[in-house]
């Protein structure tokens, strides 16, 4: 796609490819484009010009546009915005009814369990909890059968509980259907937990695409800066040690040993580690209390404010970011290909 | 009730019920297109359905008059399409009648759509529904409680109307004799009575009309929430 919308104070430039399935977020702050960006893929902003092509079919192209109900995509909008006239069953149907029935892909039976919402088909929108009005919003727009589906920050409006109660079934979303995903958001905790994919939008503009992971364990973007600047690490539950009641989990660099959960083994799971967490040692420290401590090489030293620098290291393949002081960086002589210890003292999994 | 009021009351009621329909078949596309367009006339046109709140009946009626009289330039048009006249007829009152009550169909019916937000109809784009569909199906049904504002106060707002009617009506028993004039009949005649049986007939019947819709209109706040 190659989109462009023009204000009066504000210009959004913005040249992608993305891929065609998992989910991709588009990350940045408030007034950065995000929504912007989204309503003019969906058709839902007047003055768009440019080309944008899903999945092959030309949506919008210099001299034709796709109105908005021509396109097939479910867009769930940051508020639930049901249809207050309609039941919960009502706004389900509200868009199926106008799917023709050979394009229906996703059965509605599915979606209704998928999200939780059996038991609420024939209430009213004002019945319904802020968590569940906005399950019933999703659960509409995947009655579509969408070949694209849209969320501008369909949490930011929920208070931590309810975000946690959706969470689940976003991932689930992930994991059970094949609709690709374009996830608008500020935060950067629901982006790490679903994104493949990670767009990053400054001032109307790209400034970083490509994947997730990858994007996370950079050390010269914004993400890099914050004060939660983590690595984002895949890994597999391996087993549970219940003498000392801690899960295993492997991923491509070693162990990491965590408090136990209640995780199948062959789970996989996403780990966050943040810079702050991580300390390094240039001999394997023998007698210490932190269990994870894994071997890595320095692959590049960034720096980060005035007292700090950001370490980046390759753990068999697997980047991580250490946060230390300029001080300890120069007294172990930190430099590209060194070899050292990371000491992680806490791993967070994401579910 | 002598024959004549009863026919009066009758005729005012038709009156009234023809008109609104007339004003929510013309002002609801009216209404929809003030409250969506961004078009810089439309000012002119807000300015144009409010005029008849200001203007005094007789100054519209007198207009109407000359527009609708066998030689004026609605009169002389059904005239050459061999129509009957509109001036002094039930039809001219109905006309009449669109233009005075115009304000109280278009303004509520305005207010409810506006009050809708663009939100729901992006919705409904993003559930395949087309401009014609998003206005039946969440246009239409979400101004609900302001159609019913409007129809009320339409009707209502007809069953007293006096000067228009009096201008372009005159006073023709059965024909274009409402019930506001026939009270002003009876009381030139000193006919205190039925003046007084005509008068509480149109306050109660406004009364509970009224009632009606603020009791309805509690109930879709509620309905709402």
């Amino acid at each position: 796609m190659a989109l462009t919308v023009e204000r009066d104070r504000f210009r959004l430039e913005v040249d992608l490819a993305l891929p065609g399935r998992g989910v991709s977020a588009i990350f940045g702050a408030s007034g950065c484009g995000k929504t912007t960006l989204l309503r003019a893929i969906a058709g839902l902003e007047p003055d768009v010009r440019g080309r944008l092509r899903v999945n092959g079919e030309p949506w919008q192209t210099e001299r034709h546009r796709l109105a908005p109900h021509r396109r097939p995509l479910g867009f769930v909008f940051q508020e639930a915005s049901l249809f207050a006239h309609l039941s919960v069953r009502g706004n389900l149907d509200y868009g199926l009814r106008r799917v023709p029935r050979s394009q229906r892909r996703v059965p509605l039976d599915q979606v209704i369990r998928l999200l939780g919402i059996d038991g609420l088909l024939e209430r009213r929108p004002g019945q319904l909890s802020g968590g569940e009005r906005q399950r019933v919003a999703i659960a509409r727009a995947l009655a579509t059968s969408p070949r694209l589906l849209l969320m501008d920050e369909p949490l930011s409006a929920l208070d931590q509980a309810r975000k946690n109660e959706i969470m689940p079934y976003l991932e689930s979303l992930h994991d059970e259907l094949a609709i690709p995903v374009l996830y608008v958001s500020h935060a950067i905790d629901e982006v790490a937990r679903l994104a493949d994919h990670l767009v990053l939008l400054d001032a109307g503009r790209v400034t970083a695409s490509g994947d997730a992971f990858a994007l996370f364990a950079r050390t010269d973007l914004p993400l890099a800066h914050d004060d939660y600047a983590a690595a984002l690490i895949l890994a597999i539950v391996a087993g549970h040690d219940d003498r000392f009641g801690l899960t295993e989990l492997d991923f491509d660099g070693g162990r990491f040993l965590v408090p136990r959960r209640q995780l199948a083994v062959g789970t996989r799971v996403r780990l966050r580690i943040i810079a702050r967490d991580v300390s390094l040692v240039l001999d394997r420290p023998e007698r210490t209390s932190i269990l994870n401590v894994i071997p890595a090489v320095v692959s590049e030293i960034a720096d980060a404010g005035v007292a700090q620098v950001l370490v980046r290291l390759d753990a068999d393949g697997t980047p991580m970011l250490a946060r230390i002081t300029r001080k300890s960086a120069s007294h172990l002589q930190l430099r590209p290909g060194l070899r050292v210890f990371a000491q992680v003292k806490s791993v967070a999994i994401l579910d | 009730m002598t024959p004549d009021d009863i026919a009066a009351l009758l005729l005012t009621l038709e009156l009234a019920g023809v008109s609104t329909l007339v004003l929510l078949l013309l002002g609801t596309p009216l209404a929809w297109w003030l409250a969506r367009s961004a078009s810089r006339v439309r000012f002119v046109v807000e300015a144009l359905v409010a005029l008849p709140l200001v203007l005094p009946p007789t100054v519209l009626g007198f207009y109407l008059l000359i527009a609708l009289a066998p030689h004026g330039p609605f009169g002389a048009t059904t005239e050459a399409l061999g129509l009957p006249p509109l001036a002094f007829s039930f039809t001219g009152l109905v006309i009449g009648s669109v233009f005075y009550s115009l304000p109280f169909v278009v303004q509520p019916l305005q207010e409810a759509f506006r009050g809708i937000g663009q939100r729901p109809f992006d919705v409904a784009a993003t559930l395949r529904a087309s401009p014609m569909d998003r206005f039946f199906t969440v246009a239409l049904p979400l101004a609900r409680p302001g159609f019913l504002t409007a129809t009320v106060l339409g009707f209502a707002h007809t069953l007293g109307e006096f000067g228009v009617v009096l201008m372009i009506g005159g006073n023709i028993p059965g024909e274009t004799q409402v019930i506001s004039i026939a009270i002003y009949e009876h009381v030139e005649a000193l006919d205190y009575g039925r003046a007084h049986v005509l008068s509480a007939v149109l306050l109660v019947l406004s009364f509970v009309l009224l009632m009606t819709l603020y009791a309805v209109n509690r109930r879709f706040a509620r309905w709402h929430l």
